[in-house]
């Protein structure tokens, strides 16, 4: 299909916004930018006035709950809903029913992500046995079968011994291993450590459950020579940590999940589920190193952690309730909230979610120029629209922004050349 | 926040959850209803008919005796309906989830639950589940608040010392898994006394304590000096099991409150414990029954201080729902 793009600004490969008058589509690649050529008759055209072109976003850590109980949410509604979110690609965590550590789930995952194909999905594979952490799954005939990295996703590795071998094995068959750190003994409750913790009484994660950790796996990288990549950092020590590991050359990067940009273990002093994440939101000085951390390159990567939950999970007493928030449609919002408020510039953000989500997974590297793979994001930073949960495609209404204003929206998202979403501004009234 | 969903547009009580959030002015009302209601409790026909014709469902999903007694007492000498249920035994075994069973509840035309729960924010959960009108009394949830138990404490305080004005008063024991600990720190703070120390191992008690408005100390022999009220807050045995204690001979060592500790404190100092009491562990029989203790008359306190929380947050409920009502007219 030839589309044509008028009048927006894209973001180039050096990061900066500039004007173009028209970006030119064919056979899923960008064929020309301000081109003047007469000859391209476009069978669709796309008036950007006002809007931000840029790289389709990539996210590490999408919780697309298929296979599983469908009542969270299914593989056509989350990969619809990262679509919208402005997604082309999304890495599946390994953590569905059954769990994906074998080369069938694997297939099947990619099966059903291809009959929507609203976006491509990478599917992470289970770095231990049934996500135990005990045994090594069957790295060689996941990798074959499609994964594209490995994960434990929430669940701990029994032993550090467990963790040498994974990660030995892992280096072996050439994987990237995504771990979220958490030391399981300190691990223990549903909110950060602190004094809100101590008002509500509910019983704190400490800082070191993570920290220590990270001091851990970081050595045992340094030890195999594993590409190591951490996973939802929350924790202003774990930032610091990443920081002289990458200063004397251990193979580490890390992403941080959106929530943790946005909030602060304050939100859980009114008990709303909603804020229940894991890890869990922390302190202010915590979100604050962590933005500082994506601005200096400690952190390479911002993901949604998108997870949907059923309403049911999250209406139950606090500890109770499920964690995890429904983010993947409302990324870009949110980012434009960072800049607006935390000092983050957009392209920074979007570099965190593009290409540097892209060099971890070994893919080309995502850019809106000439001869790129066309997988784009149109966003319009001006619409403005209170959210309702009819708003939301994922079946996952688990957001606190419900009722409250946001600014900007997707207006189209283009997958190796083809609509994979567009907006109808209907929708947002 | 956590405190105005217990407030009515006006400010009046509509559930009480926590006593963070609540005024002085408030604070003091419900002592002083709950004076009112003492005198009650001498009469020979010692029922009120401030809440006849009401329904309250006593939801009780941890076991309790004395705080669900007195709060039955209490919903009787209201002249109210009371229905006790005991949830080990009932719905949530059969998988039923809370709010369903909350809602099967309100079918039956209850208008108050007073709910006991393990988990912290059980009742505020409940609060902003329930329809309009029913009013939620927290008779305790998980760690985190225990307000009828703190105010009937502020309650004894004051009959005993008169005033809060100029008071030291010390929490000594397992601050950390305290709800109780959490409501006196709160309620001692915002009725104005002196000084509020917190006396235990570093194993035994929150984060940030200080922030809560505390002075905490971990040896009992300074903590104790210039008292004038101290409470002692139970151990639970498990405690031993978590490394948080080595022992209960060790504990009692440190921090038991014996006749001669108590000599450290000042000598009208008066001794309050929540109750149950563990002998010989957290207290010494003979300071638990001694003069300067004040244990029992906590718990007829209890009964009092219950039954003018109940009415308050009755009349706040009918009173919401009025101006709701007139509202809507409009």
């Amino acid at each position: 299909m030839k589309i044509e793009i008028l009048n927006g600004q894209r973001l180039t490969s050096n990061g900066q916004w500039e004007q173009f008058d028209n970006i030119r589509i064919e056979n899923g690649h960008i064929l020309s930018i301000d081109s003047g050529d007469s000859n391209f008759v476009p069978e669709r055209i796309i008036d950007a006035k006002g809007c931000l072109v840029a790289p389709g976003l990539i996210d590490l850590s999408v919780s697309l709950r298929e296979p599983g109980a469908n009542v969270n949410g299914t593989i056509d509604t989350e990969t619809a809903a990262a679509a919208k979110g402005g997604f082309t690609v999304v890495c599946s965590t390994p953590d569905s029913s059954p769990i994906n550590d074998s080369k069938a789930v694997t297939k099947l995952i990619l099966e059903l992500s291809k009959r929507e194909n609203n976006c491509r999905v990478y599917p992470l594979g289970a770095l231990t046995k049934s996500l135990k952490g005990e045994q090594l799954s069957e790295y060689a005939s996941l990798k074959d079968a499609g994964c594209i990295a490995l994960s434990n996703a929430f669940n701990p590795l029994q032993s550090l011994i467990v963790t040498q071998r994974c990660f030995e094995y892992a280096k072996t068959q050439d994987l990237c291993v995504f771990v979220n750190p958490m030391e399981p003994s300190l691990h223990q409750g549903a909110i950060h450590e602190g004094k809100v913790s101590t008002i509500v009484g509910l019983q704190g994660i400490p800082h070191t459950a993570e920290t220590i950790a990270v001091a851990q796996l970081i050595q045992l990288a340094e030890a195999t020579g594993v590409r190591l990549h951490l996973s939802q950092l929350s924790c202003a020590g774990s930032v610091q940590q990443i920081q002289q590991a990458k200063n004397t050359g251990i193979n580490v990067t890390a992403d941080v999940a959106i929530q943790n940009l946005l909030y602060t273990d304050q939100t859980t002093e009114s008990f709303d589920g909603l804020f229940h994440c894991q890890p869990p939101l922390r302190e202010e000085y915590d979100r604050l190193a962590l933005i500082a951390g994506i601005k200096n390159g400690a952190i390479d990567v911002i993901t949604s952690a998108h997870r949907p939950c059923e309403a049911a999970a999250k209406l139950m007493p606090f500890a109770e309730t499920a964690p995890g928030m429904s983010t993947i449609e409302l990324v870009l919002p949110f980012a434009q909230q960072l800049a607006k408020h935390s000092d983050l510039p957009l392209s920074t953000f979007i570099k965190s979610m593009t290409s540097n989500a892209a060099a971890i997974l070994d893919l080309p590297n995502p850019t809106v120029e000439r001869g790129a793979i066309a997988d784009l994001v149109i966003f319009d930073p001006n619409i403005e629209f209170t959210l309702a949960a009819e708003n939301l495609i994922s079946k996952g209404k688990n957001s606190p922004y419900l009722g409250q204003e946001l600014i900007g929206a997707v207006r189209t998202t283009m997958n190796q050349g083809r609509i994979s979403y567009s907006l109808n501004p209907e929708s947002l009234t | 926040m956590p405190s105005s969903i217990q407030l009515t547009s006006t400010g009046r009580l509509k559930h009480f959850l926590t006593v963070s959030g609540l005024s002085k002015d408030l604070l003091t009302e419900i002592l002083d209803t709950a004076d009112s209601f003492i005198e009650v409790g001498e009469r020979n026909i010692r029922n009120v008919p401030l809440l006849r014709g009401k329904t309250i469902v006593n939801l009780f999903f941890e076991a309790s005796t004395r705080t669900r007694s007195t709060f039955e007492l209490a919903a009787k000498r209201l002249s109210a309906d009371v229905l006790n249920i005991n949830i080990s035994t009932s719905a949530t075994s059969k998988g039923e989830s809370l709010s369903d069973m909350l809602q099967n509840l309100e079918a039956m035309a209850s208008d108050m639950f007073v709910v006991r729960h393990a988990q912290s924010g059980a009742a505020h959960f409940i609060a902003n589940s329930v329809t309009p009108g029913v009013a939620i009394v927290n008779a305790g949830d998980g760690w985190h608040a225990h307000p009828t138990q703190a105010m009937l404490d502020m309650l004894t305080i004051r009959q005993k010392k008169g005033s809060f004005e100029g008071l030291k008063v010390a929490i000594i024991g397992d601050i950390l898994h305290s709800r109780v600990a959490r409501s006196q720190i709160r309620a001692l703070n915002t009725l104005g006394v002196d000084e509020v120390r917190v006396i235990a191992p570093d194993t035994l008690l929150p984060k940030n304590l200080e922030s809560l408005g505390v002075k905490v100390f971990n040896h009992l022999e300074q903590g104790l000096v210039d008292i004038d009220v101290v409470i002692m807050l139970r151990l639970q045995r498990e405690r031993m099991q978590g490394a948080l204690l080595p022992s209960e001979q060790e504990y009692y060592k440190l921090y038991g409150l014996t006749r001669e500790k108590l000599k450290l404190a000042k000598a009208d100092a008066i001794v309050m414990h929540p109750g149950p009491i563990n002998r010989g562990v957290e207290i010494e029989s003979e300071v638990a029954d001694g003069n300067q203790s004040v244990i029992l008359d906590q718990v007829t306190n209890g009964i009092a201080i219950r039954m003018a929380v109940m009415s308050m947050a009755m009349s706040g409920q009918s009173e919401q729902v009025n101006d709701d009502a007139m509202e809507q007219a409009r």
